[in-house]
């Protein structure tokens, strides 16, 4: 089968300072050498495998960029296939025309995930590492890429072999009890059985409850910092976004959108907004902002709440303390570098976790980050213990469970034993998927709907 | 001199369990047909025990019968006992096993056979088998040659048959009878790719010497249900059985001599199976296991042949009357036979279609324990499909392939010819996935109107079948109308059933929805039932209370038949996806799987290759 050559960018579009495109496939070097010269005047096809040329990319006959040409040969490369990389000087303008000409030149784009489905199909990956692949290219912090390799590694595996194998031998007996009925088997009992399906159900439960930890390690938090106008929010924003993002004035109100930005605190991923300042205003810009902030603070998972430690507390702080609801909240008392004139008692009373700190000298930050770390579980959360990394696993994971739970109602019902083992070999069905060990369609679709372009 | 001996449709080899069915189903279709028997008085013999049916095997037996098949009415006409297997544990495990009078079913079989239209039935030793124009020429000992258009293989235990009892080895088939030494080259000749399987039997002694007086007996169903959707009743139970135990001392005498069995001495080559071991190998197995039980079971109505089920051996003779002598009842028994084991020739499965017609050999079928099967009712089940396929072939019609979901024949004939036969392959109901749905019970819903379209299936059973569908219906129709108001009677009988009593009115389906109450429980109450054949009322009762379920596994049957029909190439060298591992490439070459259903049930092609092959399809 004769398959097409594809190509995109696969780098991050508009971040860093080298846009690369991939193009795989049998006419991969031939498209390749009609859009870029190398210095040399060598042939890219005259080239071995892990051999780079430099020279310029056209467009048209017109010189697009500068840019080095990896050549990788089939099938030592990462899809299996003949591979150009052209590294291009980055400018997302200059990187799209660059792909432009590729495809131009003869090759087609590429579709989402394509690449690693053919590195996948070439049998460069088996699907657990494609999974585990998709995890890496997501996983913005440590915790994540080590979640993610230990998946991989099969700390998850390892995990669910142990509910699969208490199942399966109860799976067993059944079978044999009912297959050989005069053979001198070990009758089944109801009250076995529901000790068997009860163990597996704690364990499936504490395995749910790991998926949760696992997408704050994943995904981050959903974090918004609020507070009046003029407290630092945006300074402290900065300071967690190691640069500068929001507008920093000290006219109260030039913080007007909601901003966000991910950034790493500590081992924890934050999604961070930062809000126009609550407070009562005339100006109706500044009062959609302030609409969006209040809205805002009860839809996220962490409210940073901060507070002018050199003022006394005023009406706009209480009603910011009176509208923190469900989310979890840290007080952070900013300008710990001027004269403290806050009534600290008064914050302590109503938010547990409180932090002094100086956003403009950093001071205090390492006990916000401790602070942080602990109320996302991640100081306690061991990455090697094996958690559920995706919803294809938690959906797995989910009806193991509500088989389990038919299977244990059946025998509670009284129903015979015949039809508990199709709940039971239900379950175990699930629990196979999880591991990869059977697989449907709607599986691999969902793998692949996962990967981005670029690898 | 070799002489013409004429021209047929269709050739039988072999007409034990597979070879029967196999013949009567070709002729029956309306093709020419002879089958061979190396000895007259072997037709359906029955070498190994003296019963038919047992678990998922009597859901075998049903499904025959529904088919149009021979075996389960036969097994009723010689019945001696019947039971009902597994009844507390389920519809889907219910399996009907009868004592069959040995002798007396295989005198009613060959009559069978005698009497049918379109058939003849031959002693003769086939040594050849030739391709030619027309299909195949047939080679007696005899020198005559037969010209037939499809061959079908049922050899069972014949073929290059061995058995061994001790140091003692000779060639043979069972019961002594002479094997079949000549025709296992022929067929290696033709391509097909033999190896050696073993299977055995214990000792049957004389009924006088054994000692009942206190042995557990084990008695019949009252009334017997019969196997066959044609026969009305069975009358009473003829016989008894009886339930002995080994002890130390046979387990002592046993070990002490194990180095004299040849299967532990090393002389027998071929694979035995895990599930009906010889007493030897289970004391091997399981050393910590006390004490192994024993069925003693008559062999017949007229013989003194007691058989002595769990106790297969193939220590020396000797040996044998020394343990069988330590077992309580059976002190002074006189063994009439001894046991043996007996290895024969076999062909490898996954060298045929699902159609048991051989890949590579167009018109060449096999059937039965020749397939790596054990047991009369496998054997039985693929000579039935094997019979039907070659006669529709001749016809130019489409063949029949059962799925799984349809029936155990269905599922029997996939694992043989997808998964291949390492050991011979006995069925059993967990090798079923839609157990709830292929019961013993709805054998005729699944499988008569299959057996109908094919011919197998007269005018009169037919519109029998359709009355019966016409009662049941009505039947679930009137119970989800009639409403029991609560009283003390129903009250009472909820109670002493450990459910709880009505406060309000309840529909009469509702209560039989309830596990604990049968349709029994409710005829005090129920004073508008009709009177209907049992069987009715049994699917109704199951349909009723396990409804959920099988709506469940119909919805699993459904995803399994969509990838079923994710059809792959027949033609395909599978080495070109390289993302297939190399065992994936060589099992896919061999096996050419249809379709990804049946791919995915290849050992060694795991899921990953599977999900290659999705991927590689949709491109």
């Amino acid at each position: 089968m004769k398959s097409t050559t594809i190509a995109a960018i696969s780098t991050a579009q508009g971040e860093g300072g080298i846009g690369v495109i991939r193009i795989s496939g049998e006419e991969a070097i031939v498209i390749a050498d009609r859009v870029f010269k190398a210095l040399s005047g060598k042939k890219l096809c005259e080239l071995g495998g892990y051999r780079a040329a430099f020279g310029h990319i056209y467009k048209n006959n017109e010189m697009l960029d500068e840019c080095v040409a990896t050549v990788f040969r089939n099938p030592k490369s990462y899809t299996g296939e003949d591979v150009v990389e052209l590294s291009c000087h980055g400018g997302m303008f200059i990187t799209r025309e660059a792909l432009r000409a590729v495809l131009d030149a003869g090759a087609s784009p590429a579709q989402a995930g394509e690449f690693t489905k053919r590195a996948f199909l070439n049998g460069k990956l088996d699907l657990t590492e494609a999974e585990a692949v998709i995890d890496i290219i997501k996983a913005k912090s440590k915790n994540a890429a080590r979640a993610a390799l230990y998946a991989k590694e099969g700390a998850l595996w390892k995990k669910i072999t142990d509910i699969k194998s208490t199942l399966v031998n109860t799976a067993a007996h059944l079978s044999a009890w009912a297959d050989y009925p005069e053979e001198d088997i070990a009758e089944v009992t109801e009250d076995s059985l529901k000790e068997v399906f009860n163990n597996a159900l704690t364990q499936l439960n504490r395995l749910l409850d790991t998926y949760d930890k696992g997408q704050i390690v994943k995904e981050g938090i959903d974090t918004v910092i609020a507070g009046k106008p003029n407290t630092g929010k945006s300074t402290l924003m900065n300071l967690l976004a190691g640069r500068n993002r929001s507008i920093v004035t000290d006219i109260p109100g030039t913080t007007r959108d909601i901003i966000e930005e991910t950034v790493l605190v500590g081992d924890v991923i934050l999604r961070l907004s930062d809000t126009a300042g609550i407070r009562e205003t005339g100006d109706t810009v500044e009062k959609i902002g302030v609409d969006l902030a209040k809205n805002r603070l009860s839809n996220c998972g962490l409210v940073l709440a901060v507070f002018d430690g050199a003022k006394p507390l005023d009406e706009n702080d209480i009603e910011l303390i009176n509208s923190l609801s469900d989310a979890e909240v840290i007080a952070i008392i900013n300008k710990s570098d001027l004269k403290s004139e806050l009534d600290e008692k008064y914050i302590k009373s109503k938010i547990s976790r409180v932090v002094k700190i100086s956003a403009k000298n950093g001071d205090g930050f390492d006990e916000l980050e401790k602070m942080i770390s602990q109320l996302a579980g991640t100081d306690s959360f061991n990455p090697g213990e094996g958690i559920l990394a995706n919803e294809r696993q938690r959906e797995a994971v989910l009806n193991a469970k509500t088989a389990l739970e038919n299977a244990l109602n059946a025998v509670n019902f009284g129903m015979t034993l015949d039809a508990v083992e199709v709940d039971l070999e239900n379950a175990i069905e699930s629990i196979l998927e999880l591991t990869g060990e059977r697989v449907s369609d709607v599986v691999v679709d969902n793998v692949f709907h996962n990967f981005c372009v670029g690898k | 001199m070799n002489y013409s001996a004429g021209k047929y449709d269709i050739a039988v080899i072999g007409a034990g369990h597979a070879g029967i069915e196999a013949a009567l189903a070709a002729a029956r279709l309306g093709c020419k047909t002879v089958v061979f028997t190396i000895n007259m008085d072997a037709v359906g013999n029955c070498p190994c025990n003296p019963s038919i049916g047992g678990t998922a095997k009597g859901h075998l037996v049903r499904e025959i019968d529904a088919l149009g098949g021979e075996m389960g009415k036969t097994a009723d006409e010689c019945f001696l006992q019947s039971r009902m297997l597994n009844r507390g544990k389920g519809p889907a495990v219910h399996s009907l096993r009868a004592q069959i009078d040995r002798r007396k079913y295989s005198d009613v079989m060959k009559h069978k056979l005698e009497l049918q239209k379109n058939l003849e039935l031959h002693q003769a030793e086939i040594t050849d088998i030739k391709k030619s124009e027309y299909g195949y020429i047939l080679i007696t000992r005899m020198l005559a040659e037969y010209e037939v258009k499809a061959v079908i293989i049922a050899t069972g235990t014949y073929l290059g048959g061995r058995i061994f009892i001790g140091e003692v080895s000779y060639e043979s088939g069972p019961d002594g009878i002479f094997p079949a030494t000549f025709l296992g080259q022929s067929l290696k000749d033709l391509g097909l790719p033999l190896r050696r399987f073993k299977t055995g039997t214990p000792a049957r002694v004389l009924r006088s010497s054994i000692d009942f007086s206190e042995l557990e007996e084990q008695l019949g169903d009252e009334p017997p249900i019969p196997f066959s959707y044609d026969t009305d009743e069975l009358g009473e139970n003829k016989v008894k059985c009886h339930i002995s135990w080994t002890n130390e001392n046979t387990k002592k005498i046993i070990l002490d001599n194990i180095h004299r069995s040849p299967l532990y001495g090393g002389k027998i080559e071929g694979v035995g199976p895990r599930y009906c071991p010889s007493l030897e190998d289970k004391i091997v197995r399981f050393a910590e296991k006390k004490r192994h039980q024993l069925f003693i079971e008559p062999c017949g109505l007229d013989t003194e042949e007691m058989y002595l089920q769990g106790m297969s051996s193939s220590l020396p003779e000797e040996v044998q009357v020394k343990f069988y002598h330590t077992i309580k009842g059976l002190e002074n028994c006189v063994i009439m036979r001894p046991a043996y084991a007996i290895e024969y020739d076999c062909v490898d499965p996954t060298e045929m279609n699902a159609t048991l017609e051989f890949k590579r050999l167009e018109g060449l079928y096999g059937a039965g324990q020749f397939n790596g099967s054990s047991g009369y009712e496998e054997a039985a089940a693929q000579g039935l499909i094997a019979g039907i396929n070659a006669a529709l072939k001749i016809k130019g019609k489409e063949p029949l392939v059962l799925d799984r979901s349809t029936s155990y024949i269905g599922t029997l004939i996939d694992d043989l010819v997808t998964k291949g036969a390492n050991e011979p392959y006995r069925m059993m109901t967990s090798r079923s996935e839609y157990r709830l749905v292929l019961r013993q019970d709805n054998a005729d819903v699944r499988l008569t109107p299959i057996g109908r379209q094919i011919g197998l299936i007269s005018d009169e059973r037919w519109e029998r079948f359709n009355k019966k569908q016409q009662l049941k219906a009505e039947e679930l129709k009137r119970i989800s109308k009639i409403v029991i108001p609560p009283s003390e009677t129903i009250n009472n009988i909820l109670v002493s059933r450990e459910t709880s009593p009505l406060s309000t009115g309840a529909k009469l389906i509702d209560l039989l929805r309830r596990p604990q109450i049968s349709y029994d429980d409710l005829s005090p109450i129920d004073i508008t039932r009709p009177k209907l054949d049992s069987n009715i009322f049994e699917q109704v009762e199951i349909e009723v209370k396990y409804a959920g379920y099988i709506e469940k596994q119909l919805r699993q049957v459904e995803q399994m038949r969509k990838l079923e029909k994710k059809t792959l190439p027949k033609d395909f060298d599978y080495r070109e996806i390289k993302g297939l591992r190399l065992e994936a490439q060589e099992k896919l070459n061999k096996i050419k799987p249809l379709n990804i259903g049946q791919a995915s049930r290849i050992s060694g092609v795991s899921p990953a290759d599977i999900s290659v092959l999705l991927i590689w399809l949709g491109q």
